[in-house]
């Protein structure tokens, strides 16, 4: 067999169906959608066909979609531009965010509270990592700015109930932002279900290409532009539209939404057969998240007394790249903040492992990878 | 890999010879907020070795052993001070870190072999023993880094550079286009970055500034010193003393915290004694024996006779009075080109 990919939820390869969508945008269809000539108008109908269909896909209006460079983009424009937006209009400077965002999320928080006096804090999360929604009701004040709670976590799969925070925030007109960059790939994104004001993707989760992403900003929502310029997207964009990458973006959604059933049926029942054996096969073995709230492509453990990075290399070495919240490239093991947040102590945390399915992933393949990794985890635990 | 060149080099000689190669680099300790100063793993470094990994076409692994060279080598290195020897880190890392934890690590990820860029080659003699020789460059020669090394890590050692110079490696790096050939050697301690270890002593243990007497040879008082780990054996500078001919610390009273100085010519000694003692063929040999000696790393060697004192402790006594003999340091014996190989000098 030959390398096993089984990190879907860091990136996905491009789907070939979008990239011949995306193809025509490079060469022959070039034009600035700014421009008054014809190929400025085939340019912008191209990127209008690509708002109407994500849009659609979000059961939204076609100027609620804003384009962007990618996910963390869209979580720095929905932070940082409704923020500066609230606070200007009616003074308001706290900031309710989950402990298990994305450091998209995260550290744009962390900055606007060291920089710009704005007050951030964290909402409590159960051992799941799931955000009660009570727990909003009772923190929100006159003074929130914004609520940011993720709607899948990227590290522990975790799927959030943003529809009822949404309702809560609501009740006192505070708007919710969710990074739904992880879920949009296998969970419905109707904004109008969901209950928020402001949502982020990024194409390349779900079998679109890096560097384009979207927010949706519902409409009414305070906001301001954080990158100036043009008057691209509403004036809350500014930049010469990407047309390929945002045609990309919009096909691969709408791929993502429209197979979504079939991609979910296929992948569940090989997920639930890594969290079943794992927790069964390896001792000292636990489950990240929870099983009922979780995306369908997502496994997550951490393994007691293991450095996360010594499985991630053993892995790589027979063949199955895989991840990990407390492995970093530099060889820095640190325990993810999300992993922390949870409150799991450090000889578990630095032990985590994180396999995402695909579209593409086998059960052949998941079974191959099942049979290693007993071993594997025994190895690694012998590195200490 | 280190990000340097010479393991670049030695890792795409490796390549070319046919071997499945897999790149490691060590994560060794940096004091907080001083990680970018460390010459070995810094961000620059890595992103060094990952180009080079990424031309040579093979997998590239950091490996952490920050928590290891913090508890070992660097916690020696201050015991050491603390004690008044002159410890060498070097060695501690190259045997606990290098040909412990990294060996083990690399075996454990399928590895037959772990190659370094050290300047020593490696041959089997007639009895079938392993032995380590010198490099054939004589100005790079590391032969007396790696005297700790056993029979059982040798059989699993490459050393590609064993067999070229300096500016040989160079050469190679710069016709395989390796973004490290320019690349200036690494000097001193990597955890010491730009520092003077000095000052890295009164930030990690601040008892070593316990200032004491300065006495020559004869028994003359002539001026305090500031604590005996901020000096070393042969150190012409820095003592604060204004005399006629230039003086020189001659030895470290460690129980009277007392600095003795002399001239240069009570400088040179003819005896040490020293433990820790590794022979590379497993067995000291069977009784005392001439040898050339090394005490430094970068010292000449000299001819001496050894003696060894059970399995690892021996006595040199010298044929010419030599200089700078340094408690802390390693004594490596030599035959020729062969590493027999070596101890901690004792006194």
């Amino acid at each position: 067999m030959d390398k096993v990919y089984l990190d879907y939820a860091a990136t996905t390869p491009v789907d070939s169906r979008v990239l011949e969508v995306m193809l025509p945008f490079f060469s022959q269809v070039f034009g600035n959608s700014s421009s008054v000539h014809t190929y400025g108008q085939q340019a912008e109908a191209a990127l209008e066909e690509a708002r109407l269909s994500i849009a659609t896909a979000l059961n939204c209006e076609l100027d609620e979609v804003i384009f962007t460079s990618c996910g963390s983009e869209s979580d720095n424009l929905a932070l940082r531009g409704t923020a500066f937006a609230r606070r200007g209009q009616t003074a308001a400077d706290h900031i309710l965010i989950s402990p298990v965002e994305h450091h998209a999320v995260t550290k744009t928080a962390q900055q606007l509270a060291r920089l710009h006096g704005f007050e951030v804090e964290y909402l409590p999360v159960d051992e799941a990592g799931i955000v009660d929604p009570a727990a909003v009701a009772q923190r929100l004040k006159p003074s929130t700015a914004l609520v940011s709670v993720i709607y899948a976590n990227n590290e522990i799969g975790t799927i959030n109930p943003i529809s009822e925070i949404g309702k809560i925030c609501h009740e006192l007109d505070v708007p919710l932002h969710t990074d739904a960059v992880q879920a949009a790939a296998y969970l419905p994104v109707d904004v109008q279900e969901l209950n928020v004001d402001l949502l982020a993707l990024g194409a390349h989760k779900f079998y679109g290409p890096k560097g384009v992403g979207a927010l949706y900003v519902r409409k009414g929502t305070p906001i301001v532009p954080i990158l100036t310029g043009g008057g691209q997207e509403s004036g809350l964009r500014a930049g010469t539209h990407n047309i390929p990458y945002i045609a990309g973006l919009a096909e691969a959604f709408r791929l993502a939404q429209s197979e979504r059933r079939q991609r979910v049926a296929a992948m569940q029942p090989l997920r639930d057969r890594i969290i079943g054996r794992v927790l069964e096969e390896i001792p000292n073995a636990r489950l990240t998240g929870e099983i009922n709230h979780r995306l369908p492509n997502h496994a997550s453990f951490v393994f007691r007394g293991v450095d996360g990075n010594a499985i991630l290399m053993l892995l790589d070495v027979e063949g199955f790249a895989c991840s990990s919240g407390s492995a970093c490239k530099t060889g820095d093991p640190e325990p993810s903040d999300v992993l922390t947040g949870l409150g799991l102590a450090r000889e578990w945390a630095l032990g985590s492992l994180r396999v995402t399915l695909g579209t593409a992933t086998t059960p052949a393949e998941v079974e191959a990878f099942l049979d290693v990794l007993p071993t594997v985890v025994e190895r690694a635990r012998l590195f200490h | 890999m280190s990000g340097g060149v010479d393991s670049s080099v030695a890792a795409a000689l490796l390549v070319e010879q046919g071997y499945q190669v897999t790149g490691l680099m060590l994560r060794l300790w940096s004091e907080d907020g001083r990680c970018e100063e460390n010459r070995c793993c810094t961000p620059d470094s890595m992103a060094l070795a990952r180009r080079v990994a990424a031309q040579l076409k093979i997998p590239f692994y950091a490996v952490d052993a920050q928590q290891l060279f913090r508890d070992e080598v660097v916690q020696y290195f201050i015991e050491g001070y603390k004690e008044g020897i002159t410890p060498n880190p070097c060695l501690t890392c190259n045997r606990l870190v290098r040909w412990g934890f990294l060996l083990d690590r690399a075996i454990d990820l399928g590895a037959h072999f772990m190659a370094t860029g050290h300047y020593a080659r490696i041959s089997i003699d007639n009895n079938g023993k392993i032995r380590l020789l010198k490099g054939v460059d004589p100005s790079k020669d590391q032969s007396y880094v790696l005297h700790f090394l056993g029979q059982s890590n040798l059989e699993k050692t490459l050393f590609p550079l064993g067999d070229t110079t300096k500016p040989q490696v160079r050469e190679m790096a710069k016709r395989r286009g390796l973004p490290v050939a320019e690349k200036p050697d690494s000097q001193d301690l990597c955890f010491l970055g730009a520092d003077d270890y000095r000052k890295f002593l009164q930030r990690h243990a601040p008892e070593v500034e316990k200032p004491g007497p300065i006495y020559t040879a004869d028994g003359e008082l002539i001026g305090e010193h500031r604590g005996l780990a901020f000096y070393t054996i042969g150190q012409r500078k820095g003592l604060g003393v204004a005399t006629t001919d230039p003086l020189y610390v001659i030895f470290k009273d460690r129980e009277c915290n007392a600095l003795l100085v002399g001239k240069a010519d009570q400088l040179g000694s003819y005896n040490l004694s020293a433990g820790n003692v590794n022979w590379i063929v497993g067995e000291p040999p069977a009784g005392p024996f001439r040898s050339q000696v090394k005490i430094r790393y970068k010292a000449q060697a000299a001819w001496a006779q050894v003696t060894p004192i059970g399995r690892d402790s021996v006595l040199v006594q010298f044929e010419q009075p030599v200089r700078g003999i340094t408690p802390g340091q390693a004594v490596v014996f030599y035959n020729d080109e062969v590493c027999l190989g070596g101890g901690i000098i004792q006194e």
